[in-house]
């Protein structure tokens, strides 16, 4: 495999200039602008929670004191929830592969697409700049009244980073709904979209009408700080509770903003690592589009004990349950795939495999979560913390770095080293678990969430969370170095090295900067593995192993 | 090809037709960020209907009457620069455009006034909200500042996207003066118009919630 | 309580049992299919890995099977939202016989009252068996008064009311935490809820002779805040409606509604008082937001629950 089937000119060497790329409308230098700043604030994010997870392996607060530690918790959450998990997988992978996936030459609106990244970087160094000035202890909730009156530190500025960084997040919602729409190659019909876009498509529909809802409340909270126009101040009549049903309203989606895209990640995955068509293509993508409605039906789930009414609380504990339904569809869908496929254990497709075992767990949590009685008592203990991460780190992280891997050679033209990659999604996988799975009988047993001391009995199952936690550190920064050294001394990967299906392995690696030289006319289902593939995988054996 | 159609698009239809969607629902979005409003709104009316009836009374009810006069004439120019965008008539879209953009001006004008006379009568909420009472009438009741907060936050964000609003009817002029449109391509005109009439319809919801309560 | 290491926590009450009853329940299906799924998994990818020689022959979608695997979810999560819901219900319903105490939450600490006027901070002393009933309200953010070992716990409000209840039913200490986070001390906002056998109880009790009853308490602020030039107890004037018997009547306001004279409403009549005026009076009453601390507010609301009614015997003498 030494024939260089690079290109000579694609969309990473178009143009050297540092302009070319802070100035690019192309899609595909957007997201990779979006993955280099999102690394960043995930290492931000990571470095926070390496601090506290140290500070939690002795019961007393002896590390930092108890505003750091609490600051702490803030960045970790604030960094992660809206400066990467919301942006991740639709920001980069999607952004990069949306309008190859469906045979256009770039999103509807390209201008509006860079300018979602310059607002995400606006947003993102607000954020940054409040907490080297002091930091913020309002926790990623903002609960009033303790944001709006309370606290004495920087809620202004951070709120303000969070309402810019909404409107990255709208505009790409709405550039991804109209690009869907309006820009499908002839022949490219609904049904034979790949399943990431139908996952996109779901993700940016909570993005466009659950953002703006956040962005108001947020805003509410800083004009209260900054001109004491009391909206949630008790004592003048103002309603605590107010604040959260808006709060809510938008983050209860926002958490399936942060799982849909990577069920789609999945979806192709192991599709093209099983070489056979989905199982129930139209039962994943519509249960996307449920999970997407239903979302916004549920908010009230986070309040089981929070003063609303009983029935309230029964009707939200119900609508919450069918929400098990579609998730529930698209592990059995996934599994099924796999049956009578002809399955490769690559790096993504461990990634993906992770993905299922870790998002069934964190789903069925999330039924004890909906369950009334049970979240009277787990409700705001280490066993929501255990929970949300299993969605979010078991859940979209390894899908994003399957993801990662599955198109890296599709964006920078190399492969990367694939024993090491395997090693760090097991690596990842089992420091994951070692991190969180204590955490769950930590929460069952009572210990509250955000506690910066503890009592002396927690204190067996918060070293072994730590230890996990260094574990899944050292998976983080595996693909980090390997993936920087492949962009330099990694195989050449030719445009399809996994023999995939879809448009976007049509084009070559790294793709040009239109993509398509001619528009492509799709003549078939997604997702079209044939037997014959099989034959031709036995002779052209996938790449694994690196020039090392 | 026609040189307004950007180079990712087939042809002017799929850019209009983009356009148009893109608009639309980012009319959406708008709908839900002022709905987040209107829902505390409704929960605290409920919760102190006296309370909002008695601020409600401290407002000009004449101002805000002109006001909405002022902003329905603007919606009129608004969709007839449209229509003589349609038909390419560049000097009427000019000028229809300048007439949309003074009347927006007053509306901001009269709103300002409405601002400071309430900052003269101690209703802007915050450590300075100290309500006139005339002798011998009972104390309005304290949640009337929460009426005020509402007010004040809500004409306030519907004011920014006025200043907007006239930012972009500026951009037009700017661009229709240098021929940018014509009887094919005026989707920008169309698109403003959109925004326009939205940010009109949201004082029309915000009028009687705010000035003809009780 | 017990250092030792555990998988699950103490049961403290009966409702404990039913929580976890219904926790292992779940426990189970979530077990099951989480080991269905990933036996599953390692299943098809030893015996369906590439070059292995086995039928592949393809069966395609087939929808009976996306039918049975929507029912079946759909039919257990009704289980548990169903039988989730009946315990709730019950922990959010108190019994009849509850004893009462009220309970302040301001950064960081709790401030208890009992009715006799015993007072603890950040220890909450009841006895074994019997139900107990929570008033609760805070001074300043939100907090929420969490018992692990009776398995609730109850967010604490500012300006509003909260309640909850509890039976505990083995004698022990047992972790009292505050589970909203609530600023910088957040973490030591805990206490113990400290269950007595019945005669310790009284013991407890019986060793804080100085205190002084919660209604007493209350009647002193009336006076202290002269409440009672206007509310003259006995003796009915023009300008505000009689207390007597107020607690838990129906009381027709300004524009025709009614409510019922509860906790809530005599808290904001005291604090907010022109927020409901009572039909046939102005809302002259001057606030009293500031001045009066939620736990004053507690003791005068005691008192006025005091205040007989108007009853038909006491106008015969």
């Amino acid at each position: 495999m030494s024939i260089d089937v690079r290109p000579t000119r694609n969309y990473l060497n178009a143009n050297y200039s540092v302009w070319s790329w802070l100035a690019s409308t192309d899609h595909k230098r957007v997201a990779i602008l979006y993955m280099i700043s999102l690394t960043l604030f995930f290492f931000v994010g990571g470095a926070a929670a390496v601090l506290f997870r140290l500070e939690l392996m002795t019961p007393p607060g002896d590390l930092v004191i108890s505003e750091t530690y609490n600051k702490l918790f803030t960045l970790h959450g604030v960094v992660m929830v809206f400066f990467f998990l919301v942006p991740s997988v639709p920001a980069t992978l999607g952004n990069f592969l949306l309008p190859l996936m469906i045979g256009a030459k770039d999103l509807a609106f390209p201008k509006i697409n860079l300018a979602s990244w310059y607002l995400f970087m606006a947003g993102g160094l607000f954020t940054i700049a409040a907490i080297v000035v002091g930091g913020v202890d309002t926790g990623w909730t903002f609960y009033t009244p303790y944001s709006s009156t309370y606290s004495n530190t920087n809620v202004i500025a951070t709120a303000v980073g969070i309402f810019i960084v909404g409107f990255s997040s709208v505009f790409t919602g709405l550039n991804f709904i109209v690009t869907t729409h309006t820009m499908r190659a002839p022949g490219m019909t609904w049904f034979r979209l790949p399943l990431f876009v139908w996952a996109l498509y779901a993700t940016s529909l909570i993005m466009v009408l659950g953002t703006p809802v956040l962005a108001i409340s947020l805003l509410l909270v800083a004009v209260e700080r900054l001109f004491e126009v009391g909206i949630f101040d008790p004592a003048i009549g103002g309603d605590p509770l107010l604040f959260q049903h808006l709060f809510w309203f938008y983050s209860h989606p926002a958490v399936y903003i942060m799982i849909l895209p990577g069920m789609g990640v999945v979806s192709e995955v192991i599709t093209c690592f099983s070489r056979k068509r989905i199982f129930g293509y139209t039962f994943i993508a519509f249960s996307s589009l449920a999970i997407a409605v239903l979302g916004f039906l549920v908010w009230g789930h986070h309040m089981f004990v929070s003063g609303q009414s009983i029935y309230a609380g029964m009707i939200f504990s119900f609508l919450s349950m069918f929400v098990a339904v579609p998730s529930a569809i698209k592990v059995f869908n996934w599994t099924a795939t796999l049956y009578k496929g002809s399955i490769t254990l690559t790096t993504p497709m461990l990634y993906a495999l992770g993905f299922i075992g870790l998002f069934t767990m964190g789903g069925l949590t999330g039924l004890f979560l909906a369950t009334l009685a049970v979240d009277v008592h787990v409700h705001d203990t280490y066993f929501i913390v255990a929970h949300f991460h299993y969605i979010m780190v078991g859940g979209m992280v390894m899908a994003y770095l399957g993801g990662i891997h599955f198109w890296w050679p599709k964006m920078t033209g190399r492969l990367y080293p694939e024993w090491w990659g395997r090693i760090s999604a097991v690596l990842i996988f089992f420091g994951f678990n070692l991190t969180f799975f204590p955490q769950f009988v930590l929460g069952y047993l009572g210990m509250p969430r955000r506690y910066h001391a503890y009592a002396e009995e927690f204190q067996v199952l918060n070293v072994m969370s730590s230890a996990g936690a260094s574990i899944l550190g050292v998976g983080y920064l595996l693909p980090l170095a390997y993936l920087i050294w492949s962009l330099k001394y990694g195989k050449r990967s030719g445009p399809n090295p996994w023999r995939a299906k879809g448009l976007e392995w049509e084009t070559p690696s790294p793709p040009t900067t239109h993509n398509f030289v001619d528009t492509p006319v799709v003549t078939g289902p997604a997702y079209d593995y044939l037997p014959k593939d099989e034959g031709e995988l036995e002779e052209r054996h996938v790449p694994v192993e690196s020039a090392s | 090809m026609s040189a307004h159609v950007a180079h990712h698009f087939d042809d002017a239809t799929q850019q209009a037709h983009s356009a148009t969607l893109g608009m639309w629902l980012f009319l959406a979005t708008e709908v839900l960020f002022f709905g987040g409003m209107f829902l505390g709104y409704a929960q605290y009316r409920y919760l102190y209907p006296h309370a909002f009836a008695e601020g409600s009374h401290h407002l000009d009810v004449v101002l805000g009457t002109i006001n909405t006069g002022i902003l329905l004439a603007s919606s009129l120019s608004v969709a007839m620069a449209i229509h003589g965008a349609q038909l390419g008539h560049r000097k009427t879209l000019i000028r229809l455009l300048v007439v949309t953009i003074v009347l927006g001006i007053a509306f901001l004008g009269i709103k300002a006034y409405e601002y400071w006379h309430k900052y003269q009568e101690h209703l802007v909420p915050g450590r300075r909200f100290d309500p006139h009472v005339p002798a011998g009438e009972a104390a309005p009741p304290p949640e009337m500042e929460l009426f005020f907060s509402f007010y004040f936050t809500m004409t306030a964000v519907h004011a920014l996207h006025m200043v907007i609003g006239i930012g972009v009817m500026i951009a037009l002029v700017v661009m229709a003066s240098r021929h940018r449109f014509s009887a094919e391509y005026y989707t920008p005109v169309e698109m403003s118009g959109l925004y326009w009439h939205f940010v009109d319809i949201v004082w029309v919801f915000l009028f009687p919630l705010l000035y003809l309560v009780g | 309580m017990d250092s030792g290491f555990r998988l699950f926590p103490e049961q403290g009450s009966a409702e404990a049992a039913r929580v976890d009853a219904l926790y292992y329940f779940l426990l189970s299906v979530s077990g099951f299919f989480t080991a269905l799924v990933c036996v599953l998994i390692l299943f098809f990818v030893v015996r369906y890995r590439r070059g292995a020689k086995v039928n592949r022959h393809n069966l395609g979608t087939n929808v009976t099977l996306e039918i049975v695997w929507t029912i079946i979810p759909l039919v257990l999560t009704m289980v548990m939202f169903g039988w989730g819901a009946q315990v709730y219900f019950d922990m959010r319903t108190p019994p009849e016989d509850c004893m009462e105490i009220h309970v302040v939450g301001k950064q960081w600490m709790w401030k208890i009252q009992h009715p006799d006027g015993r007072r603890e901070i950040n220890q909450l002393h009841v006895p074994v068996g019997r139900p107990v009933r929570l008033q609760m309200i805070s001074e300043d953010v939100i907090h929420s008064f969490y018992l692990p070992a009776m398995r609730t716990k109850m967010d604490v409000l500012p300006g509003k009311y909260t309640t909850m209840w509890f039976r505990p039913t083995k004698p022990g200490r047992y972790h009292l935490f505050c589970a909203e986070y609530c600023g910088t001390s957040h973490s030591q906002m805990t206490g113990e809820l400290v269950v007595l056998e019945p005669d310790d109880y009284a013991q407890w009790l019986r060793n804080a002779p100085d205190d002084v009853p919660l209604e007493s308490l209350g009647r002193e602020l009336f006076q202290q805040f002269r409440c009672h030039t206007c509310h003259a107890v006995d003796q009915q004037t023009s300008r505000c409606p009689p207390l007597e018997g107020i607690y838990n009547s129906e009381v027709t306001l300004a524009d025709g509604s009614t409510v019922i004279a509860d906790e809530a409403y005599l808290r904001e009549s005291i604090l907010r008082p022109a927020a409901k005026v009572v039909a046939g009076y102005k809302g002259v009453m001057p606030t009293y937001q500031g001045q009066i601390g939620e736990q004053g507010v507690l003791q005068i609301i005691e008192y006025l629950k005091t205040l007989e009614g108007a009853s038909p015997a006491s106008n015969q003498e």
